[in-house]
């Protein structure tokens, strides 16, 4: 009996958005008369940060401060229509209809400032702080909140915008599957190395180390939430989850998470990773979805590195010690 | 956009809702509370296939607190499919069974009461006769001669435009396997498993003064659930406000329509507030899991390491209705020949129906057990060829201006740099050559 060492790696893609398209999503941006931005939505946050990602996006383009930006969401009287949360879609698709839709106010934005100070909205600039300015000349500037006042009472104006995004529906072609699924595609490796006891079966993940490769990132903090998260929750797919213990057969159902086996704090491998960024085409600022990627590539990585360990392939997961036992009687009763 | 240094895209600024998820302030469905309002429990079935000969409500009845009961007569459009909205059908699932039941969980009855212990008592004494039925729950069986039909339409399996599968059919596999060297073969499988979301899929229904219904829902696509709901009802939309967007998890899991459409109705059945939240063995047992899929893989390569023919017969098991399944597979078609550049692919991918617990979307959509099966053929072929896992990866990775299997022309390909940046990161040296390689003309990060 023996504790085995093994690294294994896999490569993936991911493909960013519903798949076959027409799958639109809106945004209605409107300011306050106190120079706060108000972002209308009908998307959902799943927990994994849209609302503050969106406000990001919405802030970069209308040059005003993050905190100014406020998200409306998630109501289908006011909002407007999102096809929703799903498909690593929501940066992708509502960030693109928020920068429409921040262009459009912004413009009007810097319409009325260009009024108050008396000069052309081609020669002012926002300085993401709450100001618009003269550019080359930043002491003549206009404050939000007085632009904002002026609009409503002075001005008689909405600073206002509407953005929508949507990759038309791509149909499949049943002959041959000539399809147009995705509207761009973000990348992941990732490196596992593994411990295998041949005495228990059990397996121990020492680490997870991977590249990823998702367009920009808007909020670096979230996507290493999104990266760890998702690196459990392969593991977890790979070695230990099943609804069903003796798949096919529907016997033995789980209940609670006192039957249906999750990694807890003792199981949690060191994950580090390294993100590229490769601005695409159609992302807002060049985003890729990154969401649902990040638990896939640890799987295959894992089960090449049990393989590497224990030189026998386990094809079927999840990879429980009774298959890892039964695995090595097999090897040995070929080798005797 | 114009190009102008970045203010606040790029940078780490802390998550808005952060502080009141992690103190217990957010607000999520289940902390909503109004002073009327009725539990909705369901009554399921025990069995995986069965003819429901006869539901007893008698003593349920006498459980105080107990309000009333729903079966599939009350609702207005009880089958339905969830895909409607996007052109995929028929409708095949229900929204409380009829004749039969066709998996362990599947909703029969739904009973209100006025405290959710009530409801749970009176849920558990309803009396079932069921007749129970041959069932199949191997996806292979399920398309042989013979096996247990689940589908009125006669079959086990989703029909794309004609065909028992959606099919992926690029250059000529079989001249491939004639040019290659090996042929190396395997049959992958992955298991169901569940969301595991910390919060359980629920909402809550309230008749307004004005005669609409407002649902307070953790779904993950508000006007998808709005849609369908008011369809399974047959009332206008406008009589449906959905309100939603903080949810506690999802992976694909809240995607479903399955609590909205029984609690608007059971509200407006009762002109009361309704809340029915899935319990936790419910979130496992009885919601969507991601199903299983079932995955045989023959490649044809030449002695040089290249992948010269693909050919994949694959089995998604959708348990016993549609959900996401049918899309799914789709999406699975387009990915699983890998982001590798291989000339002659052939793809058969079936959606096959069991008696099992309806699998659905789950983060990976299809994609999931496509990469897991196509990474362990990537270090198989490696091994088989005599070369390093890296390296078989290099020499076959797609780059822009590649035609994929399902014909899109590559545009933005990663792959080599992801594997490079991977191995710089944990230290594997690599030879020069294939960190030289690029994915496209002048690529640059």
């Amino acid at each position: 009996m023996a504790k085995l060492k093994g690294v294994g790696m896999a490569a993936v893609n991911y493909p960013t958005g519903m798949n076959l398209g027409g799958d639109p999503s809106q945004a209605l941006i409107h300011s306050t008369t106190t120079g706060n931005f108000v972002i209308s939505l009908s998307s959902t946050d799943l927990g994994q940060g849209l609302k503050t990602v969106i406000a990001q996006i919405g802030a970069e383009v209308l040059g005003v401060p993050f905190d100014n930006v406020l998200i409306d969401t998630a109501d289908t009287d006011t909002g407007p229509h999102c096809m929703g949360t799903f498909a690593s879609r929501a940066t992708h698709r509502v960030g693109n209809a928020v920068i429409q839709a921040a262009e459009e106010a912004r413009k009007i934005m810097l319409e009325v400032a260009a009024d108050e100070l008396e000069i052309s909205p081609d020669d002012l600039e926002t300085d993401g702080q709450g100001n618009i300015r003269v550019k080359g000349s930043p002491e003549k500037s206009i404050n939000i909140v007085d632009l904002a006042l002026a609009a409503h009472f002075k001005y008689g104006r909405t600073i206002s915008g509407r953005g929508m995004y949507m990759k038309p529906k791509s149909d499949v072609d049943p002959e041959t599957g000539k399809m147009d699924p995705d509207s761009t595609e973000a990348h992941a490796c990732t490196v596992a190395e593994v411990e295998v006891d041949t005495e228990t079966g059990e397996v121990t993940v020492f680490s997870l180390k991977s590249a990823y490769e998702i367009g920009r990132q808007v909020n670096p903090a979230l996507v290493e939430g999104q990266i760890r998260g998702g690196s459990v929750m392969g593991m977890a797919h790979v070695l230990y989850e099943t609804t069903h213990p003796y798949y096919p057969e529907v016997d033995h159902l789980p209940t609670g998470f006192s039957d249906y086996v999750l990694p807890g704090p003792w199981e949690l491998p060191e994950v580090e990773s390294v993100v590229l960024e490769y601005p695409s085409v159609n992302g807002p600022y060049g985003v890729k979805g990154l969401g649902e990627m990040t638990a896939n590539s640890p799987i295959p990585a894992i089960a090449n590195a049990i393989t590497d360990a224990i030189g026998v392939r386990i094809t079927e997961i999840p990879i429980t010690p009774e298959k890892i036992l039964r695995a090595l009687e097999e090897k040995e009763n070929v080798s005797n | 956009m114009s190009e102008r240094t970045l203010n606040v895209v790029g940078k780490s600024v802390p998550r808005r809702d952060g502080m009141g998820h992690v103190t217990g302030k957010t607000v999520f469905v289940n902390d909503i509370r109004f002073p009327d309002m009725l539990y909705l429990k369901m009554v399921r079935s025990s069995v995986p296939h069965a003819k429901i000969l006869n539901v007893d409500f008698s003593a349920a009845e006498k459980v105080p607190g107990y309000v009333r009961a729903l079966t599939h007569e009350d609702v207005p459009k009880n089958i339905y499919t969830i895909l409607t909205l996007i052109g995929v059908g028929p409708d095949e699932e229900y929204v409380l069974a009829e004749d039969k039941v066709r998996y362990i969980g599947e909703p029969i009855a739904a009973v209100l009461a006025e405290t959710e212990e009530a409801a749970m008592e009176a849920a558990a004494q309803v009396r079932l006769e069921l007749e129970e039925l041959p069932a199949v729950f191997d996806v292979e069986e399920a398309l042989k001669p013979g096996a247990p039909i689940l589908k009125e339409w006669g079959t086990n399996y989703f029909v794309y435009e004609g065909h028992h599968c959606r099919r992926v059919r690029f250059g000529d596999v079989e001249q491939g396997f004639n040019e290659a060297d090996f042929i190396v073969e395997d049959r992958y499988q992955t298991s169901p498993i569940e969301h595991a979301p910390s919060e359980t899929t629920g909402c809550i229904a309230k008749p307004e003064a004005d005669g609409r219904i407002t649902i307070f829902s953790n779904t993950q696509a508000l006007f998808f659930t709005l849609d369908n709901a008011a369809i399974i009802l047959q009332v206008p939309f406008q009589k449906l406000h959905l309100v939603g967007g903080t949810v506690g998890g999802g992976f694909g899991g809240k995607v479903d329509v399955i609590v909205e459409p029984i609690s608007a109705l059971a509200a407006m059945k009762t002109n009361r507030p309704v809340k029915y939240v899935f319990s936790r063995q419910e979130e496992m047992q009885a919601s969507s899991s991601r199903g299983a899929w079932r995955m045989y893989f023959k490649d044809g390569v030449t002695k040089d390491g290249r992948i010269v023919a693909r050919k994949i017969t694959t089995y998604a098991d959708a348990g016993a209705y549609n959900r996401h399944t049918p899309y799914a597979v789709t999406k699975h078609a387009a990915n699983i020949a890998g982001p590798y550049r291989i000339p002659n692919v052939w793809i058969d991918a079936h959606c096959v129906y069991t008696n099992k617990q309806p699998g659905s979307a789950m983060r990976g959509f299809g994609v999931t057990p496509a990469s897991f099966a196509l990474e362990m053929q990537m270090d198989k072929i490696a091994k088989v060829v005599g070369m390093d896992p890296w390296e078989i990866r290099f020499l076959n990775a797609y780059r822009d201006g590649d035609m994929k299997p399902h014909q899109k022309v590559v545009e933005d390909a990663t792959l080599i740099e992801v594997m490079q940046a991977a191995a710089q990161l944990v230290g594997h040296d690599l030879p020069e050559n294939l960190m030289q390689m690029k994915s496209g003309n002048g690529k640059e990060a």
